[in-house]
């Protein structure tokens, strides 16, 4: 254990005795020889205990806490989208424009979301709040328009609904 | 005719009691009675086709795991549902889990896997929490585990969410995602009924092909084989969106007129029929029909493949007279350039093209050699890659150039919209 100031151990990253839980569950559901399926289960874990995103650091510890070569969770971790490697606010608002959602006013939803939020996509609000992404097809297409909020999808959407939805959330 | 929706309408249809109430995980007993070789010969004899995209018979894949071959079996489900415009697996995910573990349980015993996998899209957050909640029911009562049903038989099951990569949903990218890597698709041969998980033999199969298998030994492959059309059997649900009135996922039998499934279970075009442009019937990758050809093609595998298309995960993507076809195609050319894994030089180098030109040509720039460019990228990448990524990403371009090459042409010459 690091015996230094309660700020170091702050800022390494550590999973908590619950995420150890859920990893030992994860673990059960691959052959023992073949615990690098567990990747990238743990990848999703360590991004919701560490605060929404991924950093270098918190990658080296996924790979130390596995045994893995940190190149392979580098790879996995860069090559799928769901893992952010920059951080995002409190509140991850993904708007698909792709073709289903764009016949049905995606453009609108977009341009919605960026008036009330003042940012562009790939942004993220001064206070950390919101973070805004435009996303590929989320596999809601007889609900488009639609957009995800963390885990939620929020479907048939029109310009007055995304207001709305923005300004209920907690 | 609802089989694989039969039971969605009703409430709590996720759970465990509902499912059992209504006649649930009574075909696995039936099949295990049967035998795995008569389960087989009934899928075959139903002649289900791959509900994913590739339309491949489901009771030929399931023959081709090797008998007497000392290593473990695999079943994965792909539910990484992510061809734009498909969104009919989430419905059976989040209301109807049960009838996809009872499919996989037969299936399981059919070919010989003690173990399988649910691959979900890492996005259907909330399907996968569904999923497992009925995973755990099903272990509670004995349904998976070591003793399936007091029968002897073992079949564990796992949920397994990927992390957004369009390129998962191809077979053998699932596989290497699952083993914890880029999901960046093997070369077949081998295939994975040889070489799959693990090295393992291993059935993929999707969703919907999964949740048709209890109505199938049911009713028995005979039954299902009289649905739908010859070469087509059974029913599909096509998800439908776009620029109908009624939006939605409708199960309805093969072989259905497009038009009447617009019209009778869509609730007909946006401004009625004289104001349809085109359909996209199979997913994103399909190629376009023009409304000509809407008014009398067929939904089928064959009727669609003729008329130089595809039914593919029967998406049916209906776009109005108010839309410019060249911008449609620039946002999917978009999209594939985005989902490239970036393996072989014709996909990731040919969708960055095609999205470029699509993109100049969208903002008025594009020239007439533009369009044989484009037509040319599109032969390079056709056929010229590990997995049909590449072809699924010329498939839009080919189509519209094909059925609207005027809307291109106006483009260049006019810097500009034919529409809108």
């Amino acid at each position: 254990m690091n015996e230094r100031s309660t700020v170091t151990s702050e800022a390494k990253p550590r999973f908590s005795e619950d995420a150890l839980q859920q990893i030992q569950a994860i673990y059960r559901r691959y052959p023992a020889d073949r615990r690098q399926s567990a990747l990238m289960p743990i990848l999703h874990l360590a991004q919701r205990e560490f605060g929404g995103w991924l950093s270098r650091e918190s990658l080296d510890y996924v790979a130390e806490f596995m045994g893995l070569p940190p190149i392979r969770v580098y790879e996995v971790a860069t090559f799928y989208t769901m893992y952010n490697l920059k951080p995002v606010g409190r509140y991850h608002v993904q708007a698909c424009t792709n073709i289903s959602c764009w016949l049905c006013g995606s453009d609108a939803i977009m341009g919605a979301l960026k008036n009330k939020l003042k940012i562009q996509p790939g942004g993220t609000t001064e206070d950390k709040r919101f973070t805004l992404a435009e996303v590929e097809c989320l596999g809601a297409c007889v609900n488009a328009p639609m957009m995800q909020i963390n885990d939620d999808y929020y479907e048939n959407l029109t310009v007055d609904k995304v207001a709305e939805i923005i300004d209920r959330l907690p | 005719m609802k089989i694989v929706y039969k039971n969605i309408h009703l409430a709590n249809s996720h759970t465990l009691a509902v499912y059992q109430a209504n006649g649930g995980y009574k075909s696995v007993v039936k099949a295990m009675d049967m035998g795995c070789e008569e389960v087989i010969e009934e899928v075959k004899r139903s002649g289900i086709r791959g509900r994913g995209g590739a339309g491949f018979p489901a009771g030929l894949k399931w023959s081709f795991i090797p008998k007497n071959d000392p290593r473990p079996r695999y079943l994965c489900c792909n539910a990484d549902e992510g061809e734009p415009g498909t969104c009919k697996d989430r419905d059976i995910l989040r209301y109807d889990p049960h009838l996809l573990i009872e499919g996989m349980i037969i299936c399981g015993f059919a070919v010989g896997a003690e173990q399988g996998y649910i691959y979900i899209r890492g996005e259907f957050y909330r399907e996968a929490e569904r999923l497992q909640a009925a995973v755990d029911e099903a272990y509670a009562q004995g349904i998976l585990g070591d003793n399936v049903l007091g029968r002897g038989i073992k079949f564990h099951l796992a949920v397994h969410r990927g992390g957004g990569a369009y390129v998962c949903g191809e077979e053998t990218g699932l596989i290497e995602s699952l083993e914890g890597k880029k999901g960046q698709p093997r070369l077949k041969p081998p295939f994975p009924a040889n070489i799959g998980l693990y090295g393992c033999p291993t059935v993929i199969n999707n969703v919907e092909t999964l949740a048709s298998i209890p109505a199938i030994i049911e009713q028995g492959g005979a039954w299902y084989g009289n649905l739908g059309v010859p070469k087509s059997s059974g029913t599909k649900i096509f998800a439908v969106s776009g620029h109908v009135n009624k939006p939605g996922n409708y199960e309805v039998e093969l072989g259905i007129p497009l038009k009447t499934l617009l019209e009778q279970h869509a609730g007909g075009v946006r401004g009625g029929w004289n104001n349809l442009k085109g359909v996209i019937p199979g997913g994103s990758s399909s190629p376009i029909l023009p409304a000509d050809l809407c008014a009398t093609i067929t939904m089928d595998y064959e009727a669609l493949g003729k008329a130089g298309t595809m039914l593919g995960s029967g998406a049916v993507i209906v776009i109005d007279k108010s839309v410019c076809i060249v911008r449609a195609v620039a946002r999917l050319s978009r999209f594939y350039r985005h989902e490239s894994c970036g393996q072989c030089t014709p996909c990731r180098e040919g969708t960055g093209w095609l999205a470029q030109i699509m993109e100049r040509m969208e903002a008025g720039q594009g020239t007439h050699e533009d369009i044989d460019l484009l037509l040319d990228i599109c032969a390079n990448i056709g056929g010229k890659t590990i997995c049909a990524l590449g072809d699924a990403a010329a498939g839009p371009v080919l189509g519209a150039i094909r059925a609207f090459k005027e809307e291109f042409i106006y483009h260049v010459e006019h810097g500009r919209c034919m529409a809108g």
